[in-house]
């Protein structure tokens, strides 16, 4: 059973995702949702400041941190990306349980977006959407990278969370969730 | 980039912003108030529509200076309105790296036949639609976003409910008939025969489809979202309001958990005053009559 952070963004296209591969989901909109029993975790692309902002408004932030640190397996894509990091632009993170340094919006605006195809650790020719995406400047000890873009880190891995700038939920290429549900 | 993946690319920039609220803001200051209480993404513009409506006379693109400043002032997206058909206008928009364009019937409009040709832009648009067969054709001009028109600068929610339903019921008769009957159906609504045939295979446009032009409080927002907007637009319900930033807040929230009817009591608790609004009936031009 996956839950998946629906306060805002694409978290519909995650569910998708991960049904077609026969995993059960839920939605978190609010703390009542985290009394549900869950063993995976997902945070969604959209918006990070809308997401942040109504996951310390809805009280959200300690249950979920607690989860993410006690090694629940945790995706994340793009805002996800940058919920998770332990620094943003230079300054201090929201979760801060990914050892990474993240640039946002680091491609610029939407004029910036691009869709490429790269390798994802040991998968090839994985399709990739940049959004006004983020990418990783400097990673922590431990943290193992999966994807460079360009010369820039686009995906890693760290413990049990599994993060990436780009959005593998808005191809049809199921791999990035299937290494996902054998973690 | 082929226009096919760039356009791939600016429907999925729409797809971030679902589940979202975008903001009406005409300063730095009210973009600031706007992200602060989790705006998605804010629409930079001179005037909002209530005002546009009270002051009368062509209303236009906003001051590039203007719209660069609140570009400035957030880490969101800036969108920023051009009138129908004033594809110039949006040449200056995508010079500047605006993040989307409103091809807007709140401006005056510049042309009464032809809308913008968006297939030629890289930046993405969203248009207004009253009906199934104007989303369809604005698709097929190339937005890669749809929003009600509802009746923007009133406060007045029902044009956006009466938009939105109607697309609704369109969808599910064209999901219901058979395949041989989408021909007609497609000459009848004056849309391209392939997204007609897309929406009856997936129920639902190709494109994401948020509600606009009338939200005034979170029970306005949470209306729209059960309805099945996948998002809301909020124009001049909030800087027209009482308290911006509380109802701002409220609004967001109502959309998270539109579904949750003691949250959204709570939350429309204590907002002040709404914005004052007018009714269908009162109103001298009706905006959502613009560009069809």
């Amino acid at each position: 059973m996956t839950g998946v952070l629906a306060v805002q963004g694409d978290f519909l296209e995650h569910e998708k995702m991960l049904e077609a591969l026969g995993e059960e989901c839920f939605e978190i909109r609010q703390a009542k949702d985290l009394e549900k029993p869950f063993d995976r975790l997902v945070f969604p692309g959209g918006e990070s400041t809308v997401q942040s902002r109504l996951i310390d408004d809805l009280k959200l932030y300690d249950t979920l941190k607690e989860k993410i640190e006690s090694g629940v397996p945790t995706l994340a894509t793009c805002a996800g990306l940058i919920l998770l990091s332990e620094t943003v632009d230079g300054s201090e993170g929201f979760f801060k349980t990914l050892p990474v340094r993240t640039k946002r919006n680091a491609y610029g605006r939407q004029t910036g977006s691009f869709f490429t195809t790269g390798s994802f650790g040991e998968l090839e020719e994985v399709p990739m959407s940049f959004i006004r995406a983020p990418y990783i400047e400097e990673a922590g000890d431990g943290v193992e990278i999966l994807s460079v873009t360009d010369s820039n880190i686009t995906a890693v891995k760290y413990k049990n969370q599994l993060a990436m700038a780009y959005h593998p939920e808005l191809c049809e290429d199921l791999r990035i969730f299937k290494t996902f549900l054998e973690m | 980039m082929d226009k096919k993946q760039q356009y791939k690319l600016n429907k999925e920039l729409a797809q971030m912003l679902k589940g979202g609220v975008i903001m009406d803001v005409t300063t730095p200051e009210q973009a600031k108030i706007a992200e602060e209480a989790g705006a998605c993404a804010v629409m930079a513009l001179e005037r909002i529509p209530a005002d546009i409506r009270a002051a009368g006379g062509v209303s236009r693109m906003s001051d590039p200076k203007m719209i660069k400043g609140i570009q400035q002032a957030v880490s969101i997206p800036v969108m920023a309105k051009c009138r129908i058909g004033h594809f110039a206008e949006a040449q200056i928009l995508e010079a500047i790296d605006i993040d989307y364009i409103d091809e807007s019937e709140v401006l005056s409009p510049a042309d009464d036949v032809y809308h913008i040709d968006k297939t030629e832009f890289k930046v993405p648009f969203v248009c207004g639609a009253k009906d199934l067969g104007e989303a369809l054709r604005r698709i097929a001009e190339g937005a890669s976003m749809i929003r009600t028109k509802g009746e923007p600068g009133t406060g007045d929610i029902i044009q956006a409910v009466r938009h939105m339903r109607k697309m609704n019921s369109e969808i599910a008769r064209v999901a219901s008939l058979r395949k041989e009957e989408l021909y007609n159906t497609a000459k009848e609504l004056g849309v391209p025969y392939d997204l007609l045939v897309y929406v009856h295979e997936n129920k639902k446009l190709p494109v994401v489809n948020f509600a606009a032009g009338g939200v005034a409080t979170p029970a306005d927002a949470a209306l729209m979202m059960q309805l099945g907007a996948e998002g809301v637009f909020v124009g001049s319900g909030i800087f027209k309001s009482g308290s911006p930033q509380r109802r701002a807040e409220a609004i967001v929230k109502a959309v998270t958990n539109y579904n949750d009817h003691k949250l959204v009591a709570e939350l429309s608790e204590d907002l002040g005053e709404a914005m004052v609004g007018i009714n269908e009936q009162e109103i001298e031009i009706l905006m959502a009559e613009r560009g069809i």
